[in-house]
């Protein structure tokens, strides 16, 4: 009976060792480019807080890959007249804490989100106003016609709409939010986050996905994992390392110069999930010399050509491309207008218009960021072109961060003060007037740089109320014109991250953010 | 000795003290607004503004002062501006890591370095000893990052021996924990076991010098004793000092291992909440940095005691 009861025990474990990969949870181990600090996705621009928000949270309407606004949490209705929008919920709507979601929960996120996000803050100044016509559905009156409304619900970047619980969203801007709450495909596990090391994200059992295929920001949201650890690891060559060797399962970015690495491995995938990828710009100071004078600026701009700083950017013109549209290329509102301007390096023009504007040698202030890995090299092209064309240049390295906080200095060079910066934004958030800050031109009240193009900012809010697409292309290219003249902003070029998928991990959704729903290790 | 233990113990608060108002004033004048970092980008003036008052940065810088002040006397070292996670817990995970990366790379370093130390004395002048002193060279020029690397590939890549990255506490197993700590005990190591092999010589080879090295010969002690018993015990003042300095710098200084690595420890944590500006972790962070450093000053000179009684306090 004992050789019996032996033989049994190890049949079972035998039996028990072939099925810990069916029975056992599954967990996605990914390593986003940078840190996860902050956890309220209103308040935070990050992106990595904003693809933390999509794991948590659902959205009332989704972008598809199409670019097509498409329900999602909830479906809508337009009146004949065009100004009053009707959103109903859909069934099986349901917060992590078992509760459900209502049009309070809608009103309460979007009055939030529209305190915040600059689309948002565009909408209310055509909304007059929003009312719950019952737990399930909500009304939006505006005050002109204009399908802006969806663009924005939709809207993937910046600060997307998230649908928080109403005692959640009720917290003003200045606080952000302690309580995790959601109602997406993943719950965030709060008592396990540790800042700088990891988050977990374990699968919502209660979770009602759509029907429709997964497409960008539309369709079903399944969670195909059990739980998402996200690593935080902040050297680019031991994540690498630790995806060639299987202990990671994505990576967000493989870094350009580390790429020739995976070559000949077949067990990494490199994937570019993100098509539309980043532009990256660079805006003058108007306030203080050298830049308070129109010209001076156009010189800057006719000085500063592309194919240099993308080349000592990225090294491998596979990496980047040329592009001189101030809203993006291959985006609905991309044009040529003087687009050569910002593209080629034309030092001759340059030094003509400086010696018109009578430059006397005021000293330029180039702010190098040094820890954004997308553009630490561009400055140091930017500052040998301008110097070729006759500027004095002077150049200070820091972080980003002290970039953001230095930036806010309008004084003179002397005393602190800057002349450019360079930084980068997704083209999703800068693919029209109304979402783009780099367009802006509202003074000192508005984005960093503070030149005030009164007639660029009476054709942003004309965008808004535009009545066909046609016009929308005829507004933005004349603001990209205007832009350019007047020394607003200037391209510098785009770029596409490449993700590095390992063994057996598929389904990873081709979107404009990190997306983790359908994605499974599944080919294992 | 107990009062000077008492009084050393007790300079903590006034040290502790004058450290808090450096970093505080250092953090304040220093570039760099959390408030602008936390809004974003695109933040409004208004927005950045609000976040500022509700990060109570708007008060005036002493009362600011005042109120860190009165809520670490309460024990309460704030909350992380950033994640709103207490520093306190921050802080806490992260010690356990950094320690056991700290006892692990000086234990190692101080088993193979003093025998090297003492192998390096005794065959003084001979290839041996200037091999053993090459390596010290070698050890303690090649910075850790490349150490890091070059063990990774070797052993992780290639051996398959070792993890990449990652660190597994004690809790999760003995074995888990050496396989993880291994590799980045042993790259640090390479500077302290080059460190204190050199110090160890020169130690040794100074006392050898003294007369009652003479004596001790003269009466007969084989060299075994000579080196073990006196000349050992005698150069063990200035081995300590640096055993001892290397621990405090170990613990604050961990950050390229820790990095390269991967391992959550207090090293990383002082990088992040630097580029955060995240001034109360920040704050923290030097607060208990200036006590490990004189704690651990303390330690040394009692040790002195024990090694050398002439020493009195």
């Amino acid at each position: 009976m004992k050789t019996l009861g032996f033989a049994r025990l190890l049949g079972t474990a035998a039996v028990l060792a072939m099925l810990p990969l069916s029975l056992s949870a599954q967990t996605l181990k990914v390593v986003m480019e940078s840190r996860l600090s902050a956890l309220d996705p209103i308040v935070s621009a990050s992106h990595q807080t904003r693809d933390h928000g999509y794991l948590i949270y659902d959205t009332l309407l989704g972008l598809d890959a199409e670019q097509v606004v498409q329900p999602q949490m909830a479906d809508w209705d337009v009146s004949e007249d065009g100004k009053v929008y009707t959103f109903t919920l859909r069934d099986g709507l349901a917060f992590s804490d078992g509760a459900p979601v209502t049009s309070a929960d809608c009103i309460a996120s979007i009055d939030r989100w529209s305190q915040r996000d600059t689309m948002g803050k565009a909408l209310m100044t055509v909304t007059e106003r929003i009312e719950a016509i019952d737990d399930k559905s909500f009304r939006v009156t505006l005050s002109t016609p204009t399908s802006i409304i969806l663009d924005a619900f939709a809207k993937p970047s910046g600060v997307p709409l998230f649908i928080m619980p109403e005692r959640v969203a009720k917290a003003p801007l200045s606080e952000p939010i302690t309580d995790y709450t959601g109602s997406g495909p993943f719950v965030f596990e709060a008592d396990r986050f540790e800042p700088g090391v990891h988050a977990f994200y374990r699968k919502n059992e209660a979770y009602v996905p759509r029907d429709e295929p997964p497409s960008w920001f539309a369709g079903g949201k399944v969670a195909k994992v059990d739980e998402i650890e996200r690593i935080e690891m902040a050297d680019q060559l031991t994540s690498l390392n630790a995806l060639t060797s299987g202990e990671i399962d994505y990576l967000q970015t493989v870094p350009f110069d580390l790429m020739p690495m995976l070559e000949g491995n077949e067990d990494i995938t490199r994937v570019t999930l993100d098509s539309i990828g980043y532009q990256i710009g660079y805006r003058l100071n108007a306030l203080q010399p050298p830049f308070d004078n129109k010209l001076v600026r156009e010189a800057a701009l006719y000085a500063i050509g592309q194919a240099d700083a993308m080349q000592a950017q990225f090294g491998d013109p596979s990496f980047y491309e040329i592009c001189g549209a101030a809203f993006g290329c291959d985006l609905p509102y991309a044009s040529d207008e003087m687009a050569d301007m910002v593209v080629e390096s034309d030092i001759d023009k340059a030094k003509a218009l400086l010696a018109e504007a009578g430059y006397d040698g005021a000293p330029v202030m180039l702010f190098h960021v040094t820890d954004i890995s997308a553009f630490d090299s561009v400055p140091l092209v930017m500052a040998e072109q301008l110097r070729a064309a006759g500027f004095t240049v002077e150049m200070q390295s820091m972080d980003f961060m002290t970039m953001l906080s230095r930036r806010a200095n309008k004084g003179p060079v002397a005393d602190g003060g800057w002349s450019i910066f360079v930084t980068s934004w997704h083209k999703t958030e800068i693919s029209d007037p109304i979402r783009s800050y780099m367009v802006s031109a509202s003074g000192e009240d508005g984005y960093a740089g503070w030149v005030k193009v009164p007639e660029i900012e009476e054709l942003r809010t004309a965008f808004l109320s535009a009545a066909s697409e046609e016009e929308r292309l005829r507004i933005a290219s004349r603001i990209q014109t205007l832009s350019y003249e007047n020394g607003v902003f200037a391209p510098l070029g785009g770029y596409r991250r490449v993700t590095g998928l390992g063994k057996g991990v598929t389904g990873a959704i081709e979107a404009p953010a990190n997306l983790f729903w359908n994605i499974s290790k599944d080919g294992e | 000795m107990w009062g000077y233990v008492l009084k050393r113990t007790l300079s903590i608060i006034p040290v502790s003290g004058v450290v808090a108002v450096l970093a505080f004033l250092l953090l304040r004048l220093s570039p760099g607004d959390p408030a602008i970092i936390m809004a974003g980008d695109s933040a409004t003036a208004e927005q950045i503004a609000a976040m500022r008052s509700h990060m109570g940065l708007d008060q005036p810088l002493v009362a600011q002062f005042l109120l860190w002040l009165s809520h670490i006397l309460r024990g309460d070292l704030g909350v992380s501006l950033h994640s709103a996670v207490p520093v306190t817990e921050m802080i806490g995970g992260r010690v356990g890591p950094t320690l056991a990366l700290a006892v692990t790379t000086m234990t190692f370093s101080v088993l193979v370095a003093i025998p090297m130390g003492l192998l390096a004395a005794w065959a003084r002048g001979t290839s041996l000893d200037r091999a053993i002193m090459a390596l010290a060279v070698l050890g303690f020029s090649a910075p850790v990052f490349v150490t890091g690397y070059t063990l990774v590939w070797l052993l992780s890549i290639k051996a398959g021996w070792f993890p990449i990255q990652g660190y597994a506490g004690l809790s999760e197993g003995f074995w888990a924990f050496a396989r993880h700590i291994a590799l980045p005990a042993l790259s640090l190591s390479t500077i302290y076991v080059a460190l204190i092999a050199r110090i160890c010589r020169s130690s040794i080879l100074e006392i050898l010098n003294e007369d009652f090295i003479r004596t001790a010969r003269a009466k007969g002690a084989g060299e075994t004793t000579v080196f073990l018993r006196h000349a050992l015990r005698n150069a063990a003042v200035p081995i300590v000092t640096v055993i001892g300095l290397g621990a405090a710098f170990l613990i604050s200084g961990v950050v390229v291992a820790e990095s390269v690595f991967n391992i959550p420890g207090v090293g990383r944590l002082v990088v992040e909440s630097v580029l955060a500006r995240d001034y109360p972790l920040i704050q923290a962070l030097i607060l208990l940095f200036s006590c490990v450093y004189i704690l651990l000053n303390l330690v040394i000179d009692l040790s002195y005691t024990l090694l050398d009684p002439r020493i009195r306090y």
